[in-house]
């Protein structure tokens, strides 16, 4: 019994409103199931409990005096490790950044923490959100709650584990071409990836920045809503986060999906894919159509080149983000170096695994003279056909359904040839090229008891009916409310 | 030998006068103390994002319009990608594809008459910190980097390949800073860094419509090294050329105590600098509104002021071209006009007395002046009115400079009103002419020059006091006629 640990975030609130718990009382719980479990999950780079505590003592105050700052208050949570946090340290997954402690907080760290949220500790995560597994971490892999001998999926593979396994309530993750939907899918929780423009990247250390966005994950839409208000909105400091009014998502999410359109893109059923995924959809979607959605094929024919495309532009932007990491400023510098030039290399060759080495010089080499043209000038070309199939669709329907991914969480070490890990986000990454929402929520489970993602994509900046829809359907199902059985205090101890 | 043609463009770095950084919300100011002008975007840090400044593209615009520029409504900012410890991020935020401002033009003039040089783009991008050898940079044991410049803002001025010689470079140069320092978007300080050019010279055989190979110099920080250092090279290049050798494309540096030119890198080992969008930066909208705003507010450009002077003041070319190289002092001449001065004698002042006394002709220096534009035209007006001679008033403006005092002050206080009392002056002639008989006598005997040594005998005997006018008219009188 998680107790405490294992309600929602708006659940926690309600409590807290009629005195029957305290931010103390949950943060305390949470940080014993985090000492209880993470040794088998391993999902925390680093637990922040001192700060937690302090900062929950203080929200206890604000509840005592009738003055809570709003639905967040005292709501324990997490943040993938390639956020910023002032003082504590953020290694974004890399041996690279190791010892790095940020100066500042990413905005988003400070939207939550100005709303009175408590942060328990930084999430594991694949080496510069490079990945869909975590395995490729700089430190170690993440279990999937439901099967530990399986991936929680990745980059956010931490954040989406902690969730599932009731260690917190909410989190935030980042997603560039699925790493918030596809380990939403992989964990059994709900997974949100806003807008592109619609929540600030300040402080979020990039990977491919015009891709990069940051978004929650919650156990089901309503704490997705709460935590999306309270991070999404213009900031000084972003250019590329648009100046769109944020509308209060909850105030919404009850109004029912009567007579929405729905499309149903053919090229998302492909005939690769895991049979119980595409029988869960299908079953989804009529579900849908039973609460009042109208449903209607929809065609994308430029799917098949998203993956290459995204292959070309993420690497690209990757290589040039990644150039600052010289051993110079911040974070490791190798030693033993005969000059500046070696050491250079000699930093990036420890500090840098494997896929971040294959993608900077993948990046690299289709940025250079004479191929630009032909690899970055083309997937360009390509990433604006990929938005004309939404634009077009979205021009009969208000959202799409599909599958998040083709299958579901694998074995630890199953995919190891890296393109076999690429086509993992064939469903998630042309919604990212094309800047728009997506939202990957519980959509079944396979015999095996592995979770399904059911994906729902929205119009840009329409958040609000991607939510409704979410909610719609957990109105009706119980998949969300699912939870893995873990045995807490029989793994090692692991230290960290 | 000199059947070759020299042509030479030039590539202007000019760091903006802006407040704060060109991402930042950093002070851009020279001097701090290392790294107190830094904040985690100017540092490069993991995560921070850039933020364009309004104001430098405000700058970019003035100096493009000044220029005859076309404003590129649609441009934007792209990384230039190269490793250098001096600089954060390991990228410089620059433009590349669609700059700021393209095909614009300026008229230089070294002496046959006016020439058109193309202007082929101005663009924004941001400066490099700076590295701190411990020792010389071979045996150094360490080095630091001081990112207070990181970020400054800095406008690019590419002209095209349209100069001939050194000298028209220099001019070209020159006429440049005057732009910049009058629209107040530059300082035009080169000893300081402000402003950095770089060239890029070829030679080819006269009457040839391709180009030869460039080569690119670096490292000129003042008019006279851009014209020795281009010198330099022409005589290096030519001297290949004669001997049948190919100039090879690449880069070289300015050794200025040397007076050489030094290889610095061949173009096999040139730089990628793989330039692509900068997806942190959302493209620039530079609203044609905005830009007829600007152009309304432009103030009055060198070679309009220049003309100006000329034409309303009556001063010859050379005398409204040095008025004109900074606005400070072509404002304190106009001030010191509109208080009352004759244009033609402060002109003369302020070029000779005031110069003499400033630390330079910059807008700093001339901010420094303890003389009030007012009080220089005060002065005039007493070697107008016959209070003061011309020579005791070169006094009297040291006395000022020094003191800050008026011209009336440092008169009264000094008794230095001229002597103009018939009845004083009239036995201090006598005096004279008793003591040089033997000048007189040259005098009466058709030595003229004599009357000119007696003036400068009474003006001896009353300190410079005497009104040299009323002494020359009493000399006349009092003389035996010849």
């Amino acid at each position: 019994m998680a107790g405490l640990a294992s309600l929602t975030a708006h659940e926690l609130g309600a409590r807290y409103r009629d005195g029957t718990a305290t931010p103390t009382q949950a943060v305390t719980e949470c940080l014993a199931r985090i000492e209880a479990l993470d040794p088998q999950v391993r999902a925390f780079l680093t637990v922040t409990g001192e700060d937690a505590r302090r900062r929950a003592a203080l929200a206890d105050a604000r509840f005592r005096a009738g003055t809570p700052y709003g639905p967040l208050d005292g709501v324990p949570m997490a943040v993938k490790d390639l956020l910023c946090t002032r003082g504590i340290r953020t290694t974004c997954g890399s041996k690279i950044l190791e010892g790095f402690v940020p100066p500042y907080d990413a905005t988003v760290v400070a939207r939550l923490f100005a709303a009175g949220a408590v942060l328990l500790g930084k999430l594991n995560m694949d080496e510069f959100a490079m990945g869909s597994s975590t395995e490729n971490s700089g430190f170690f892999t993440t279990c999937n709650p439901w099967d530990l001998a399986r991936v929680p999926g990745g980059s956010s593979g931490g954040a989406s584990a902690v969730v599932a396994a009731d260690m917190a309530p909410l989190t935030l993750g980042t997603d560039t071409g699925g790493s918030i939907r596809q380990p939403a899918a992989f964990s059994g929780v709900v997974g949100l990836k806003p807008t592109y423009g619609r929540v600030s990247r300040y402080g979020a250390i990039a990977f491919a920045s015009s891709l990069d966005q940051i978004g929650p994950f919650a156990r089901d839409a309503e704490d997705a809503a709460l935590m999306l208000g309270t991070i999404a909105g213009a900031d000084p400091m972003d250019s590329t986060a648009i100046d769109v009014p944020v509308p209060d998502y909850r105030a919404t999410l009850g109004q029912g999906i009567d007579r929405l359109r729905l499309g149903v893109p053919a090229e998302y059923f492909t005939d690769g894919m895991d049979p119980e995924v595409e029988q869960a959809v299908r079953a989804a979607i009529a579900t849908l159509e039973k609460l009042g959605a109208r449903t209607e094929p929809v065609s994308m024919p430029h799917t098949e080149y998203g993956l290459a495309a995204y292959y070309v532009i993420a690497p690209a932007e990757a290589s040039s983000n990644l150039a600052r990491y010289d051993g110079v400023k911040y974070g490791l510098r190798a030693t033993g170096a005969r000059d500046l030039i070696d050491m250079y290399s000699k930093t990036r060759a420890a500090g840098f695994g494997n896929e971040v080495k294959r993608r900077v010089m993948l990046g690299t080499y289709v940025l250079s003279a004479g191929y630009y043209d032909a690899y970055y000038g083309q997937a360009q070309k390509v990433r604006t056909l990929v938005r004309r199939d939404f634009d077009r669709a979205f021009e009969k329907v208000d959202l799409l359904v599909a599958p998040t991914t083709p299958g579901v969480a694998f074995k630890m070490g199953e995919k190891a040839d890296p393109l076999q890990m690429y086509l993992n986000d064939i469903f998630t990454v042309p919604v990212s090229l094309a800047g728009l929402p997506g939202v990957s929520i519980p959509g079944g489970f396979t015999q095996a008891g592995l979770p399904i993602g059911l994906q729902l994509i929205g119009r840009a900046f329409d958040e609000a009916t991607l939510l409704r829809a979410a909610h719609a359907y957990q109105s009706v199902t119980d998949w969300h409310t699912r939870r893995p059985a873990l045995q807490t205090g029989t793994a090692d101890r692991t230290p960290r | 030998m000199s059947e070759h043609e020299t042509i030479v463009g030039l590539e202007v770095h000019a760091q903006l006068a802006t407040r704060t950084k060109m991402f930042c919300g950093c002070g851009a100011v020279f001097g701090a103390p290392p790294n107190t002008r830094t904040c985690p975007v100017c540092q490069g840090m993991p995560g921070s994002l850039p933020v364009i400044n309004r104001r430098a593209v405000e700058f970019g615009i003035m100096t493009a319009l000044a220029l005859g520029c076309g404003i590129n409504q649609h441009n934007r900012f792209a990384r230039k990608h190269y490793y250098y410890p001096d600089m954060p991020k390991n990228y410089q935020i620059s433009q590349y594809e669609e700059p700021l401002a393209e095909h614009g033009r300026l008229v230089i003039d070294t002496g046959p008459g006016p020439r058109e040089i193309g202007i082929q783009r101005v663009h924004l991008e941001e400066d490099v910190g700076k590295l701190v050898h411990e020792g010389a940079l071979e045996t150094a044991q360490s080095s630091s980097v001081d990112f207070n410049r990181a970020g400054v803002p800095l406008m690019e001025i590419v002209s095209k390949p349209d100069l001939r010689s050194p000298d028209e470079a220099a001019a070209y140069l020159k006429t440049l800073r005057a732009i910049v320092v009058f629209l107040g978007v530059c300082d035009g300080n080169m000893e300081e860094g402000s402003l950095r050019c770089d060239a890029n010279i070829s030679l080819r055989p006269r009457g040839q419509a391709e180009y030869g190979t460039k080569v690119e110099i670096k490292n000129m920080n003042s008019f006279r090294n851009v014209r020795d250092a281009l010198e330099y090279e022409i005589r290096r290049q030519t001297r290949a050329l004669d001997t049948g050798e190919r100039i090879v494309q690449e880069t070289r540096l300015w050794d200025p105590d040397r007076a050489v030119t030094v290889s610095m890198r061949s173009k096999e080992f040139a730089h990628d600098y793989r330039y692509f969008p900068e997806p942190d930066l959302p493209p620039l909208d530079v609203q044609p509104a905005w830009v007829e705003e600007i152009r309304g507010r432009l103030p009055e450009l060198p070679d309009a002021r220049r003309t100006r002077f000329r034409q309303a003041y009556g001063l010859s070319s050379y005398e409204a071209d040095l008025l004109t190289q900074g606005r400070g002092l072509a404002d304190y001449f106009e001030a010191a006009t509109q208080g009352g001065g004759k244009p033609k004698a402060v002109a003369n002042w302020v070029l000779n007395e005031l110069l003499r006394e400033l630390p330079g002709d910059d807008d700093r220096a001339v901010a420094t002046c303890p003389i009030p534009p007012a009080n220089l035209a005060a002065l005039l007006a007493l070697i107008d009115d016959g209070t003061i001679s011309g020579k005791i008033a070169k006094d009297v403006f040291e006395k000022m400079y020094r003191t800050g005092d008026t011209a009336q002050a440092i008169v009264s206080r000094e008794g230095l009103t001229q002597v103009a009392d018939e009845g004083a002056l009239g036995s201090a002639v006598d005096r004279v002419l008793t003591e040089h008989v033997k000048v007189v006598e040259d005098f009466r005997a058709g030595k003229k020059a004599a009357l000119g040594f007696l003036v400068g005998q009474v003006m001896k005997a009353t300190q410079g006091k005497a009104n040299p006018a009323l002494v020359n008219r009493l000399l006349i009188e009092k003389l035996p006629k010849g």
